[in-house]
């Protein structure tokens, strides 16, 4: 029976790639940490999950909010608070179930539970309730404009199906825990799962059923998706024809792509944003050198900050590809000025005249946490701040690992100065203050591994989320920028620029988010 | 003290040296090219390597001194930026290439013949007391031996390492790399010695010197260590040499996997690793000087070993 089956899937294989090459063969350079979609706030775990669950409203190509499983919403004009959502009917997840309203409901409560790695991204929202089978009312905890726009990453999964397979909590992911639904998917999205083996291999195939198989390309019938660590191994198998299809290109092969005939490369500018988080408390994790931790010290902080040659490393390790950065925003992001970017001038001589001031003339030892497998040349970038902090008397030891560590070690406040990188889905400035600047908590502050507390800031941040007012809002979001910009809390790098290559014929839609959806792509 | 009425003094002994350079293995020495050739190359990478803080240029391991300006630039042109000149080019951080090969030719040799002599001791310790006491004692040392054997010594290596990388406090990683990676080396290596030993023991201690030995009341200890193992030398000499080159491979592996010497204090495989990524894109000085160094060490080394088992094996003469 079974190798009929077989027989026969290999046949069909055979005569449809006759036909024509269906099948996307994608690579980069880590895999999805989990596909619970409440589990990691993460890019590449969105990113592999958005082609099997969808949310209701997401952002397109153009970066345009469009409705996937709304198909519109309005706020009460009477009570702001309170916001529609008519779902899309005739919905069906992958297992044949309905998409109904209680599904949402299920969904939205388990992004705000215990685990959660959403919770910041919907922090605004204090009740879900089904009205009938096709709306939904979300009631916020104020006003509360850019509701919509906080949406695109809160994916929607069965409430029947997490009810049969006990999957109804969120992994825990720091507690290393496996669950049922971090390793299976019945989403409503465009592709199916077929198989997963974590860090090897994921395969995926169209689902026929999808609401929106007419509407979209849906060129590709499957997805192989792989994971390829190393930057010259990636390349490699693009130019080989192994894969159609990568993200993460190393900015040092750019130009031999380029060359070839058969291959294109298709860039942006990146929602995303590269910098350093310090431990900003007065206890180093390591223990503090003699006379405290150095860089509870804003001067020290600020000599760091002028010693980061950000124009080096943007000739030298990227290649002209980065925009180098004086703020955790990028450009995209509403509140984004020239002035607040401005880079601090690399003045060696005034920042160890600071370490000085400071009482650190010898300077301190410290180590760097840094991933290997997630952003542009992260590990040189880190191996070139090494050298620099040399320069003003920082002995820095790097310690570089795969993300799927590196994370952790983070969030679970065990890192005294790690890099790490930010987009903004939202595009609003309130995201990077909920996740990075206010306090750590259960519901704010889930990403800022800095210990960095400033209660004026907890406070506005609480406040422009539901400030109607735009302009008292946007005038609120450039005073938090500066003070924070003052403290130096963290020590921004640059603005990279997306690349992604591909062979010819692949018709990739290009997302400033690096958020590929393959329901897009079509085929040359 | 020489008296010149005795004429007997006044032709003097043949020195150490003298004596030496007579001897058979002295002789094949000379009249091996290939042998000649590889001990000329090995001493002179193994005395630039010591000498490195006065021949290299830079010091690639004070990343104070370096500047990333001059990351990329090709062998013998100046930089773009800075105008600074290097004979075999720079690295991705603007690293010397020449330096940093010297620099990291000293943790490869380090590494290689710290881990081979503690290989050697565990080796020789285990083989002799395998051979000269037998019964369980040689069982569980050979079936150790044996089951060590069906694993691939890198794989073994790569655990030794993971389990010390995992105890060893953060903050002293990296100075502990270099030597969890002699830890790692020798401990993978030490079944070759062992099994040589043992069996040199097995064949010698049932001649008539050691059972004399023996009835004079030699101590156990005493007659394997002065009486057998001078015996095995030859051998472990060989097996020393050749194990060498494979523990200076498996040192750049390691590195070359990420798992080895850290990439602030780079050995060549390290650097070999770095260089790797820049395959494609035309950098090739930074792959391509590392590579060729620790081919030419390690083929001078083995190459040497060949001619030592050859010279020292009684029935090819």
């Amino acid at each position: 029976m079974m190798k009929h089956l077989l027989l026969a899937a290999t046949a069909m294989t055979l005569t449809m790639g006759a036909a024509q090459a269906e099948t996307l063969r994608w690579a980069r350079s880590g895999d999805a940490l989990t596909l619970d979609p409440h589990a990691q706030n993460e890019g590449p775990t969105l990113a592999m999950m958005q082609q099997m669950m969808e949310p209701l409203v997401l952002r397109n190509p153009a970066g345009e909010l469009e409705g996937a499983l709304a198909t519109s919403w309005t706020v009460n004009p009477e009570n702001p608070d309170i916001w529609t959502f008519t779902l899309r009917e005739g919905v069906t997840f992958h297992d044949g179930a309905a998409f109904t309203a209680e599904d949402v409901v299920f969904s939205m409560e388990r992004a705000l539970s215990e685990n959660s790695d959403m919770k910041g991204l919907i922090s605004s929202v204090a009740s879900v309730e089904a009205n009938g089978d096709y709306e939904v009312i979300v009631t916020t905890k104020g006003p509360n404009p850019l509701l919509p726009a906080s949406l695109p990453n809160i994916l929607m999964i069965d409430k029947d199906w997490a009810e049969a397979n006990s999957t109804v909590d969120v992994q825990d992911v720091e507690g290393g825990e496996e669950t049922f639904a971090s390793q299976n998917v019945n989403g409503t999205g465009p592709y199916m799962l077929v198989s997963r083996e974590a860090d090897v291999k994921t395969e995926m195939t169209r689902f026929d059923g999808y609401w929106g198989i007419d509407e979209f390309p849906m060129a590709y019938s499957d997805i192989v998706y792989t994971p390829i660590q190393n930057p010259s191994t990636r390349i490699a198998a693009l130019l080989s024809g192994e894969v159609d299809f990568i993200q993460d290109v190393p900015v040092q092969d750019l130009q031999r792509v380029e060359d070839s005939d058969e291959l294109k490369i298709m860039s942006s500018p990146q929602n995303r944003v590269i910098f350093f988080g310090m431990n900003v408390s007065d206890e180093l994790v390591n223990g503090n050198p003699e006379g405290g931790n150095p860089l509870a010290d804003v001067r020290v902080r600020q000599a760091m900050n002028m010693a980061l040659n950000r124009d080096a490393i943007r000739q030298v390790v990227m290649r002209g590809q980065s925009i180098p950065a004086g703020v955790i925003m990028p450009p995209f992001v509403s509140g984004w000025t020239e002035e607040l970017n401005t880079v601090p001038a690399t003045d060696l001589d005034a920042a160890r005249a600071l370490m000085a001031e400071a009482g650190w003339t010898d300077g301190f030892s410290i180590q760097l946490d840094c991933p290997n497998d997630r952003y542009v040349n992260d590990e040189a970038i880190c191996q070139a701040t090494v050298g620099m902090m040399a320069q003003i008397g920082i002995t820095v030891n790097l310690n570089a690992q795969p993300k799927a560590q590196h994370f952790p070690v983070v969030n679970g406040l065990e890192s005294d100065f790690y890099m790490m990188g930010w987009g903004v889905p939202s595009y609003d400035s309130e995201y990077i203050f909920n996740f990075l600047y206010h306090t750590k908590g259960d519901l704010y502050g889930t990403w800022n591994g800095t210990r960095y507390s400033n209660p004026q800031i907890d406070e506005m941040t609480q406040a422009i989320a539901a400030e109607v007012d735009l302009e008292a809002r946007d005038a609120t979001i450039a005073q938090m920028w500066d003070i924070v910009k003052e403290d130096v809390v963290y020590l921004p790098v640059h603005h990279q620029m997306l690349n992604w290559a591909m062979r010819n014929e692949v018709g990739a839609a290009v997302d400033a988010d690096d958020q590929v959806k393959v329901k897009y792509f079509t085929i040359d | 003290m020489s008296d010149p009425q005795n004429p007997a003094e006044t032709r003097p002994a043949p020195g150490r040296m003298a004596r030496a350079w007579q001897s058979d293995l002295a002789y094949s020495f000379r009249h091996s090219p290939v042998a000649m050739i590889s001990a000329l190359v090995v001493a002179v990478l193994v005395l630039s390597a010591v000498f490195a803080p006065w021949i290299a240029p830079h010091n690639p391991f004070d990343p104070g001194s370096l500047n990333l300006m001059n990351g990329f630039t090709p062998p013998g042109a100046p930089n773009a930026f800075t105008g600074d000149t290097f004979l075999l080019g720079t690295d991705d951080q603007g690293r010397d290439v020449f330096s940093t090969i010297l620099y990291g030719m000293r943790i490869s040799l380090f590494v290689g013949f710290s881990a081979v002599l503690l290989a050697m001791v565990i080796g020789v310790v285990l083989g002799l007391l395998a051979g000269y006491l037998g019964g369980w004692v040689e069982s569980v040392i050979m079936r150790t031996a044996d089951i060590q054997l069906t694993f691939p010594a890198i794989l073994v290596a790569m655990l030794i390492f993971g389990v010390a990388k995992g105890i060893t406090p953060p903050e002293y990683r990296d100075q502990m790399a270099i030597y969890v990676l002699i830890l790692a080396i020798g401990l993978s290596d030490w079944v070759q010695f062992a099994r040589v030993v043992r069996g040199a023991t097995l064949v010698e201690k049932n001649r008539d010197y050691v059972q004399a030995a023996r009835l004079v009341g030699r101590r156990p200890f005493s007659i394997m260590i002065r009486h057998i193992l001078p015996n095995a030398l030859n051998a472990v000499l060989v097996i020393a040499t050749i194990s060498l080159a494979l523990a200076i491979i498996a040192e750049a592996t390691l590195s070359f996997l990420g798992v080895g010497a850290p990439p602030t204090k780079p050995s060549l495989g390290t650097l070999i690793r770095i260089g790797q990524g820049y395959m494609f894109s035309g950098e090739w000085w930074i792959l391509l000087f590392p590579a060729l160094t620790l081919l030419a060490l390690a083929l001078s080394i083995n190459l040497l070993g060949d001619w030592l088992r050859d010279a020292l094996n009684p029935r090819l003469r």
